[in-house]
């Protein structure tokens, strides 16, 4: 194919088809580039930059920057794992993030980060903050406590159900994810089984009365570390 | 040729961490071949009499006597280790964060619905040890040398990581054996 575009990633050639993100043409050739607030059936967001890689030496958002022939990315590199380290760190200790109960444990994508990561516990200082909890609906409820500003409740409401739910208010610490309603979600057309509900990474926005249902040992991240999905791909493909 | 010591003590900890010490099961027997136990609720030792190698911290500070043992456990102790969540975040306990302490003492002696308290008075006996304004992780007290997450970490947890330390080795956790609950 004439118009294939061809880089690399940590000295591996990948080829990629034009208007590809960086993370798009990697998924597609089995390396795994950690990312929290990019999904797969949603329009790019380059909020939670876990997903940075260096593009010929410069810091970029894999999610967001479009593949070029002949870039060099570097993602899995000391420097680029300590980058993702901070950053997860920062997000556990800027939330309230018990995971002892949560009901998310074990299937979250910012647990499994870290996780992968190895991280053993944050270095930075908690903040506590103290943050609402909107239990209004009959079948969803939202903790913000747990929430990290991934935006994908935002754009899945809006790109998959056709819905307008969910919108960020507020600046820099004060942030946070508001409802489309005077008094919360119930007032909203949110319904259980929407897409913006699933695709939350973490426990912020969750089904009610599903909970605990996966035994501890058989959840998603017990076994496999996040990722491992995509890594199969470039195994089985012998590549 | 004398043994190193190992000291442990649970803070603001529900001794879930001190089970799963425990749950090790016969490397217990192991592990006493190696090390001995000194001031830790397993022994009943209340005060330190020597050096130890390694401290086991279970639990944050929620009070002054929290951060009295811990600050006396980092002078006692080479290395000392976060023991699970609360040793490293505060845990359960810390969920009081975002509650003003005199709503706390409000809730727990005199408002909460199965309070039987016919004084209407907050304990403030001076045998009591004062609460601290919030639930502190370890870290933010002392320099903590090392982290074993879990509610609780499990005994493989704690087993790998005393071994490393017994044997001079990196204290490096498998996937297998991260887990924040």
């Amino acid at each position: 194919m004439s118009d294939e575009i061809k880089f690399s990633i940590d000295g591996v050639e990948i080829k990629a088809i034009p208007g590809q993100t960086i993370l798009q043409a990697a998924d597609a050739a089995g390396v795994y580039i950690p990312r929290l607030c990019a999904h797969r059936q949603l329009s790019p967001h380059g909020s939670c930059r876990v997903c940075t890689v260096k593009v010929n030496g410069r810091p970029q958002a894999a999610c967001t920057q479009p593949a070029a022939p002949g870039i060099i990315v570097e993602n899995n590199t000391d420097e680029m794992k300590a980058v993702r380290t901070s950053i997860v760190d920062m997000l556990f200790v800027e939330g309230n993030h018990f995971c002892m109960f949560c009901e998310k444990s074990g299937n979250c994508e910012l647990q499994a980060m870290a996780y992968r990561l190895g991280i053993a516990a944050p270095q930075h200082e908690y903040l506590f903050p103290s943050r609402p909890l909107d239990a209004s609906h009959p079948e969803v409820f939202i903790d913000r406590n747990r929430c990290i500003l991934c935006g994908r409740c935002v754009r899945a409401a809006k790109e998959l159900d056709n819905k307008n739910v969910f919108q960020f208010v507020g600046r820099g610490i004060h942030k946070h994810i508001a409802v489309n309603a005077e008094h919360g979600l119930s007032e909203t057309d949110l319904a259980g089984v929407d897409r913006a509900v699933s695709a939350c990474p973490v426990g912020a926005i969750l089904r009610k009365r599903v909970g605990y249902s996966i035994p501890v040992g058989e959840r998603l991240y017990d076994k496999q570390p996040i990722g491992s999905d995509i890594e199969a791909d470039r195994s089985s493909a012998g590549k | 040729m004398t043994k190193p010591k190992v000291a442990t003590t649970s803070l603001a900890g529900c001794f879930g961490c001190h089970m799963s010490i425990l749950d090790i099961d016969d490397r217990i027997l192991k592990l006493v071949d190696i090390i001995d136990f000194h001031k830790s609720p397993v022994t009943d030792i209340k005060k330190f009499s020597e050096r130890c190698l390694v401290g086991l911290i279970e639990g944050g500070c929620c009070n002054e006597e929290n951060v009295h043992v811990l600050q006396d456990f980092r002078k006692n102790c080479d290395i000392l280790i976060s023991l699970g969540d609360c040793a490293i975040m505060g845990g359960i306990p810390a969920m009081r964060n975002n509650v003003p302490l005199k709503e706390c003492f409000e809730e727990a002696y005199l408002n909460g619905v199965t309070v039987h308290n016919p004084s209407g008075r907050i304990p403030d006996s001076p045998e009591l040890p004062l609460l601290l304004d919030r639930v502190y992780p370890c870290s933010e007290v002392v320099k903590m040398d090392y982290h074993l997450p879990g509610c609780p970490p499990s005994a493989d947890t704690i087993w790998e990581a005393l071994v490393a330390l017994l044997n001079n080795k990196p204290l490096d956790l498998p996937y297998s054996l991260i887990k924040y609950d």
